[in-house]
């Protein structure tokens, strides 16, 4: 199966162990990838802030870019990004040029863990993590992409990860692109009572299936003088894998 | 238009809303209650996402049609002998019902909850009326009122921002000697409103629904006093927006049903009225009926983008889920529609000039859109407002207008973008620090603490982490890495 990888300008300017963690449980899962070269952003920077003009050219960048392969997939490590890429046939449907391609990029698009559990149908990565973690639902990809379930049951099967329930899962971590340098005041807010509900927990390692909203509540953590680990799931997927252990949907544990 | 709550600006109502540690603890109290029960609630009715369906359909349906409605309902309420009148603008409205209760010579008003009486502000509009006095009759209007007028913070729980303590001071000023317990502070508002419903003579009620077939007025509360103030005097005023109608019954109760359920996550309110002119045989209910029909700046949205918000149903469920006014409550938002539908509606009623922050103060995170049960796309309406402002209103919104178009003109450029990577990690050195940091694994190439320009916002609030060397970064890895794989396939 081949599949492109949509690297998401977060992860190609800060977070290459994102990156790198996404490509190498991939590739053990039995895909061939590649990496456009030509991607730069999903556009939502400022698609968001209203800036509609300018944003058109992004996505025509970002849809030939990712368009450029014979991939049968495309797969991404952000929730909301891939969410975005989703949402391309409704904005550009209109457009006589893009419409139809649009629709292709978003049929095949997928974030990372929905790929791996819905897709590829692996239920256990074959991981290992000695830890106790919380995970933080990203509301793009939980509200706009629809995923709810892929993050929870690949990480309910990582071996010696005991993961403790995050309270008020539903709230958002105060990111919201844009709006965390543009409302830093409220954004603040947010962000403290996501951290306090990360502390709360007890958990030594946060996870998430977006860069994004770890880079906010990572961040007010590191102010705050807090202790955690922050792992992208890919990152956690990856950890000490035990290629054997590696079991899909429908297959019998072996006793 | 007085819909505005407040003269300050935004940041400085967000600021006060940041000490209001209470308020803020209320909210929060509040939402996490809410939460459970509208969950259950809806749960037990079942199929919860195609109710929405249906609800959206209805509404979609009746936005559409609304011209041959609203003329099926008016038509009806005058055959029954009512009375309807269209109101341009609040102004006109206020001075119609003025006019009635002049005639009447009433005195003795009475009001049931309605938040588009709020919006036309009313209520201070009769009381300069000579020798008039007026009550609202709804617990926490009521309280409101004897709180020198304060503003509502929500559109279902106006009272939100207080606790009973506040509430018991305002009744001890009524001559209330019992303690805070909200039954028992109840009960003495019910004593006390009750001789006022006696001697009323003009009623005063907002509308859930109005249904288009018979000319009949659905009323939705938990208390019981609209039935009230419906019955008792015989002047009665029904004021409503002019998107508040059905096509019939059958709508006005699947409707009923899914607000009581998204409003205060019960099965139905307690009291559901339908009511119109008292009919020859009928003992009750009033022999002189008005219906007010306001428009005041909802045909803007008529024909626009902002169309879907015509369908609201005024649940407040999209208020309960929000994590914005989690924090800054009703009266941050400085306008008596708060929340996201408020954020929404605001602009669209009254203008970007007062109400252009509130589009902005949002993280899109789509809760509302998620809730609510008429399936509004709330979120995505933000970014509409965004995009009026930016595109073609050209409003300075505190973006770095060169800045934002650059950035557009950066992510969608692949080699300015190249440029960017390699030179990333350089640019950010004056700004790092080695400083230790107690996050593990988000800043392995360093962070920055103070940054310039756009994202000063960031790091006035959190760590930035450092751009990795070029050489380190994600595509300078994935090149190496697929030249060890073709150089291992060649060996092989
Ligand atoms: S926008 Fe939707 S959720 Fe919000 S008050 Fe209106 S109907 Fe309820």
């Amino acid at each position: 199966m081949k599949v492109a990888i949509f690297s998401t300008c977060v992860v190609d300017l800060l977070f290459p162990n994102v990156g790198q963690a996404m490509v190498e449980v991939l590739e053990r899962l039995g895909c061939e990838t590649s990496l456009p070269t030509n991607q730069v952003c999903c556009g939502q920077p400022t698609y968001n802030s209203g800036y509609h003009k300018e944003s058109n050219k992004v996505f025509y960048n970002e849809i030939d870019a990712l368009l450029s392969t014979d991939a049968d997939y495309i797969v991404g490590p952000a929730g909301s990004c891939v969410a975005m890429l989703r949402q391309y046939p409704h904005i550009l449907k209109d457009n006589p040029d893009y419409s139809k391609k649009a629709q292709e990029l978003a049929d095949k698009s997928y974030e990372f863990s929905q790929f791996v559990y819905n897709i590829l149908g692996v239920v256990d990565a074959g991981a290992q993590l000695n830890a106790v973690a919380t995970y933080h639902r990203s509301c793009h990809m939980t509200r706009l992409l629809g995923e709810k379930t892929a993050p929870f049951a690949l990480l309910d099967n990582v071996k010696d990860l005991k993961m403790v329930p995050l309270p008020h899962l539903e709230n958002c971590c105060g990111f919201g692109g844009t709006f965390s340098v543009k409302e830093p005041e409220i954004s603040k807010q947010m962000v403290d009572e996501k951290v306090d509900s990360i502390i709360s927990t007890g958990a030594q390692v946060l996870i998430s299936a977006d860069a994004s909203c770890l880079m906010n509540i990572g961040g007010r953590f590191s102010r705050r003088n807090e202790n955690i680990k922050i792992m992208h799931i890919a990152e956690v997927l990856n950890h000490n894998v035990d290629a054997s252990r590696i079991r899909y949907k429908n297959q019998p544990t072996t006793v | 238009m007085t819909i505005s709550t407040s003269d300050k600006p935004f940041l400085t109502r967000v600021k006060e809303s940041e000490n209001d540690h209470f308020m803020q603890q209320s909210v929060a109290k509040a939402q996490d209650a809410q939460w459970d029960k509208r969950t259950a609630a809806r749960e037990e009715l079942g199929n919860w996402e195609q109710w929405r369906d249906l609800g959206e359909q209805i509404r979609q349906h009746v936005i559409k049609y609304l011209p041959d409605y609203l003329e099926q309902f008016s038509d009806n309420v005058e055959k029954k002998g009512g009375h309807v009148f269209f109101a341009q603008t609040d102004e006109q409205a206020v001075n119609y019902i003025k006019k009635i209760a002049k005639e009447k010579k009433a005195h003795r008003i009475v009001k049931s909850k309605s938040m588009v009486t709020t919006e036309i502000n009313l209520d201070k509009a009769l009381l300069s009326l000579p020798e008039t006095s007026l009550m609202e009759t709804d617990l926490a209007e009521f309280i409101l009122q004897e709180d020198n007028w304060d503003e509502p913070t929500h559109i279902v729980f106006p009272t939100l921002h207080k606790n009973r303590d506040q509430i018991q001071k305002v009744f001890n000023k009524l001559g209330y000697s019992g303690s805070n317990d909200p039954e028992e502070m109840a009960k003495f508002a019910r004593k006390y409103l009750r001789e006022y419903f006696m001697q009323a003579d003009l009623g005063i009620t907002g509308c859930n629904f109005a249904i288009a077939d018979n000319g009949m007025i659905n009323l939705v509360t938990n208390e019981g006093n609209a039935d009230l103030t419906m019955a008792i005097p015989k002047t009665q005023i029904v004021v409503m927006g002019m998107e508040r109608i059905v096509p019939s019954l059958k709508e006005a109760e699947v409707l009923d049903n899914m607000l009581s359920r998204s409003a205060v996550g019960q099965k139905l309110t307690s009291y559901c009225s339908f009511s119109g002119p008292q009919v020859s045989g009928e003992s009750d209910g009033p022999t002189d009926f008005h219906v007010v029909i306001l428009d005041n700046g909802r045909s803007n949205a008529l024909g626009t983008d902002f169309e879907p918000v015509l369908q609201c149903i005024r649940c407040g469920a999209c208020l309960n889920v929000c994590p914005i006014y989690r924090h800054i409550g009703g009266h941050g938002y400085g306008s008596i529609y708060p929340g996201p539908i408020g954020a929404v509606l605001s602009p669209v009623l009254d203008g970007y000039e007062k109400f252009g922050d509130l589009p902005f103060a949002s993280s899109l995170c789509a809760a509302c859109t998620e809730t609510c049960p008429v399936r509004i796309p709330l979120h995505q309406l933000l970014i509409k407002h965004r995009k009026v402002m930016m595109d073609k209103l050209k409003m300075d919104h505190s973006f770095n207008n060169v800045l934002m178009k650059g950035a557009g003109v950066a992510t969608s450029s692949p080699i300015l973008f190249k440029i960017a990577l390699e030179g990333a990690h350089m640019g950010s050195a004056p700004l790092s620090k080695s400083k230790e940091t107690s996050v593990d694994n988000l800043f392995n190439y360093g962070h920055i603490e103070k940054a310039p320009s756009l994202a000063s916002g960031w790091t006035d609030v959190r760590d930035l982490a450092r751009p990795p060397k070029h050489s380190d970064d994600f595509r300078s890895w994935y090149k190496k890495h697929k030249k060890e794989q073709q150089e291992g396939a060649s060996h092989d």
